[in-house]
């Protein structure tokens, strides 16, 4: 583990057993795990080569019991990291050593679908393919969707502001949600937003939704719901290179068509995909596009005819139209198991997650290519094409000593490629403790400090999920210091009415 | 006579602020001063005019991205991108008619600053949602960014959303970029007539909630009908529009036509008659012309903009947006704009009202942004003070204090 948490409070941990003590008079039962063997599935989440006991456990089930928790905890100092189903990829639920880890998982039921307004009030327990589940009798559906919708909890996903394929048309979880109550580190609960579409004053629910669990403890959600498209359909498009592809993508971006996903995979995710699944990819081609459009019959034929236009000008070597549900579903089998696919040729692998402007596309691939050279590793790509969002995956083997260290270091390579190109260090996976030192390649100090000011805000002990996306900890007093230099307006020649 | 700092770049911007935390001086933050009007009357020394922090910087129509100082005319951006058959998605309304000044004036920081969207907004959002990048002068006078020029960034706090909507207070914006997306190929609308504002209400969360991909929806009561264009009949209007390729809007026309029919009389618009209706309800065409009624803004849960609407008095006039969501309310009388029961009515039934329009002497005894309960009062007061603990970007134009 390459990344150095805060030092655990030695005068907390000497109180372990007297805070499990005053826990349990909060949260009755099973509510409160303190015992090593019961804690161990808590130590880690998707972001497996880091783990970390907690010093307890805690699983509320009503906001009262969360805000005396926190109120609790802000009183005694002790930290706390809130958890959903733990399926970050950053090491978002990371536990601390001498914190509370709070799971929300409880917090697991529907409180109020209302398709007049076309949103559902939800516990952020619930997962996210079960909002859309249970709005699907009547033909709508919750749009973000994470690869992990199956156990991924839509508390999860405001705190990381979760995507998914479709974001390019739909919008990610920010776009999605409404409204919030969330409970602050002092126990105070707060509602955000409602069912209405703006915010009043400050969009605070803006700021909370991708705070990876920074700003406070999310206790209800209200989400958009969306119609289901009448239908849709997928092509499938084999490019001789990844310019093609890119070039292709462009076009029909240009021709005014925002497909409801777009995705491209290189050789070697398309050869691990099409081993695994069947899916009839090509596999003589370097690049592999599937364009899905999706609304009324009419339209989607329309555009499907446009986007086959498009992509043979843009030298496609072999297109595929679905034409069956069956099918389309089958081109979606393949990259939607595109991970498992890369496990299988691979004993480990390491996802990466950085968004570039997709015109440098061929450059980043490039320049992949040769740091896979120079660490040894191979990387195979799936990329969000219509958004930019990319996802290398670093094949390694952490049985070999050191392997892991080079994946790391390569994954970090790709990032700051990234973001020398134009892009971000992440899409949508979270900073967390991934990418948390990596910070400064796009913030300065002032920057950050900005952001750090925003936490002060909600939580001046710092005391909910320290050690994440901050690379370094200021005091909220020192931060609010103010340092008040120029005299006289340093601009004398500047235009005055 | 407030003076008035006129900055040519970022840097300058900067320098203004720390001029102005070193001699206590508060800053009025302005563009064209399109929105002056609007807000709570704010107590500043020294206009800070960011009109010279003008120009397009980066647009790259494939990328869906643009880039442009803050004080560049909106109008600008929108030709640049109508000639490249795109556009901004969230549609923004200009306040300027409604209060008093000349329509089709504005920046891209004022539209952003404030959160502008129109009849779009319940399809694709407002002008936070397609906010990608920042670059700000916070009233600590350090020049922060935030963001990029990527549509999927969770890299940090998103920071722009505070800034969306925050009316200046937080930081001067000098550099935005934005999401843009193609203009649809055509347009149509469906129009139910004779309606009352309860069936109305019905009629559109049908609209809403059937595969029609509805992109704007309205309720033009008969009391304001006439005063929007494209209509066929000055009668109440229930209006519904419908975006896209030409294939499918005509599909879905007659799926519409067809649903909406057991609700009333149905009519169609074509493409240039549709473009005129959404332009009035877009630019609050009913309420732009008299500056004597005060104007209110009210958001609320669709599927309650009726009983809202309801429980205001009936010499008001009113027409709803976003399938009831959004309702714009004209006040009677002149200097009376019973703040107290539309207040009371919000509380009760959800959302918030901002009064949009009322003289000074009203908007500064009067709350024009909605009162907050202690516990978020007391959150946002703290958020500002991160990025502005002196006070010295528009103070107290949202709330006092803030």
């Amino acid at each position: 583990m390459s990344v150095r948490m805060p030092e655990p409070d030695g005068a907390v941990l000497a109180r372990r057993e007297q805070i499990v003590k005053a826990l349990r008079t909060m949260v009755p039962g099973e509510g409160v795990i303190a015992s090593t063997r019961e804690m161990k599935p808590f130590e880690t989440d998707g972001l497996t080569a880091y783990h970390q006991l907690p010093m307890v456990v805690v699983l509320p089930e009503t906001t009262e019991q969360v805000s005396q928790v926190l109120a609790y905890c802000h009183a005694e100092g002790i930290k706390v990291v809130p958890r959903g189903a733990g399926t970050s990829l950053s090491g978002g639920a990371l536990p601390l050593a001498d914190g509370v880890l709070l799971g929300m998982a409880k917090f697991n039921k529907i409180k109020d679908i209302d398709f007049d307004n076309r949103v559902a009030v939800v516990e952020p327990g619930v997962t996210n393919l079960a909002v859309s589940t249970a709005v699907a009798h009547a033909g709508f559906y919750y749009s973000p969707d994470p690869s992990s919708q199956i156990a991924c909890t839509i508390g999860g996903n405001v705190a990381e502001n979760s995507g998914g394929v479709h974001c390019l048309k739909y919008g990610m979880t920010t776009n999605n949600v409404l409204g919030c109550e969330i409970v602050l580190i002092t126990g105070e609960v707060l509602r955000l937003g409602g069912k209405h579409l703006d915010a009043e004053g400050y969009d605070l629910l803006g700021l909370v939704v991708g705070s990876e669990g920074l700003l406070g403890v999310v206790t209800e959600v209200t989400v958009r719901l969306l119609k289901k498209p009448e239908t849709a359909r997928a092509v499938l498009v084999g490019f001789p290179s990844s310019e093609d592809a890119g070039e292709c993508v462009s076009s029909i971006i240009a021709a005014g068509i925002i497909p409801g996903g777009m995705e491209m995979m290189d050789k070697p995710a398309i050869h691990a995909a099409e081993a695994f699944v069947h899916a009839g990819y090509p596999l003589d081609v370097e690049a592999l596009l599937i364009v899905e459009l999706d609304g009324p019959a009419v339209e989607v034929d329309h555009l499907i005819a446009r986007v086959e236009t498009i992509a043979r000008e843009c030298r496609a070597v072999s297109v595929k139209l679905s034409t069956s549900e069956q099918e389309r579903l089958l081109f979606w089998a393949g990259r939607k198991a595109a991970f498992p696919a890369v496990g299988r040729i691979s004993p480990d692998y390491y996802c990466m997650d950085g968004t570039i402007p997709r015109a440098q596309l061929p450059l980043v691939l490039k320049r992949m290519k040769e740091l896979s050279g120079r660490y040894g590793l191979a990387v195979a790509n799936v990329f969000h094409a219509g958004d930019g969002n990319l996802h290398p995956l670093i094949l390694y083997d952490s049985n070999k000593p050191g392997e892991l260290d080079r994946a790391e270091q390569f994954g970090s390579d790709i990032l700051r490629l990234c973001v020398e190109v134009g892009g971000v260090l992440t899409g949508e996976h979270g900073v967390g403790v991934e990418k948390r030192d990596l910070m400064p390649t796009m913030f300065s100090e002032i920057d950050l400090n900005a952001q750090q000011r925003v936490k002060c805000a909600f939580d001046a002990k710092g005391l909910l999920n320290p050690g994440k996306v901050f690379p370094e900890l200021h005091r909220c007093a020192e931060l609010g210091r103010m340092h008040i230099s120029g005299g006289k307006l340093p601009f004398p020649d500047i235009p005055r009415f | 006579m407030t003076d008035v700092l006129k900055p040519r770049d970022a840097k300058e911007v900067e320098d203004a602020v720390r001029w102005a935390l070193a001699h206590d001086k508060a800053l009025e933050l302005i563009g064209q001063g399109s929105k002056r009007a609007l807000g709570r009357p704010s107590q500043t020394d020294i206009t800070l005019d960011l009109s010279g922090l003008s120009g397009v910087t980066l647009y790259e129509p494939a990328e869906l991205v643009l880039s442009a100082k803050a004080g560049t005319p909106l109008a600008e951006i929108e030709a640049l991108l109508d000639n490249n058959n795109q556009q901004l998605d969230f549609e923004p309304m200009d306040y300027g008619p409604l209060l008093g000044g000349e329509a089709g004036r504005g920046t891209l920081g004022g539209a952003i600053a404030t959160n502008l969207s129109g009849p779009r907004r319940l399809k694709a959002g407002a002008a936070r949602d397609h906010f990608l990048g920042v670059t700000a002068v916070t009233g600590r006078a350090e020049t922060i960014k935030s963001g990029g020029r990527v549509v999927k960034n969770v890299t940090g706090y998103d920071m722009c959303k505070v800034l969306a909507g925050s009316w200046g207070t937080l930081a001067a914006m000098t550099d935005i970029t934005i999401k843009v997306l193609p203009k649809p190929e055509t347009e149509a609308t469906v129009v139910v007539e004779g309606l009352d504002d309860a069936r109305a209400c019905a009629a559109m969360a049908a609209a809403m909630g059937s595969s029609c991909d509805v992109s704007a929806a309205a309720h033009l009561p008969d009391h304001v009908a006439s005063y929007f264009d494209g209509l066929p009949r000055p009668e109440a209007a229930t209006a519904l529009r419908l975006e896209g390729v030409a294939p499918s809007v005509v599909h879905r026309k007659e799926a519409l036509a067809a649903l909406m029919k057991p609700f009333g009389p149905v009519a169609l618009l074509e493409e240039a008659n549709s473009k005129a209706l959404w332009k009035s309800v877009r630019q609050v065409k009913p309420f732009a012309g008299s500056q004597e009624r005060p104007l209110w803004r009210i958001s609320t849960a669709p599927g309650k903009g009726y009983e809202v609407a309801a429980a205001i008095t009936p010499a008001a006039q009113m027409f709803y947006d976003w399938a009831g969501g959004l309702i714009w309310v004209a006040m009677p009388f002149a200097n009376e704009p019973d703040a107290g029961s539309i207040r009371r009515t919000v509380a009760e039934l959800g959302g918030h009202a901002t009064l949009i329009r009322a003289p000074a002497s009203l908007r500064a005894s009067v709350e024009v942004f909605e009162p907050q309960s202690a516990g978020l009062a007391a959150l946002s007061k703290r958020v500002k003070d991160g990025f502005d603990p002196k006070g010295v970007l528009n103070p107290g134009r949202m709330w006092a204090g803030v």
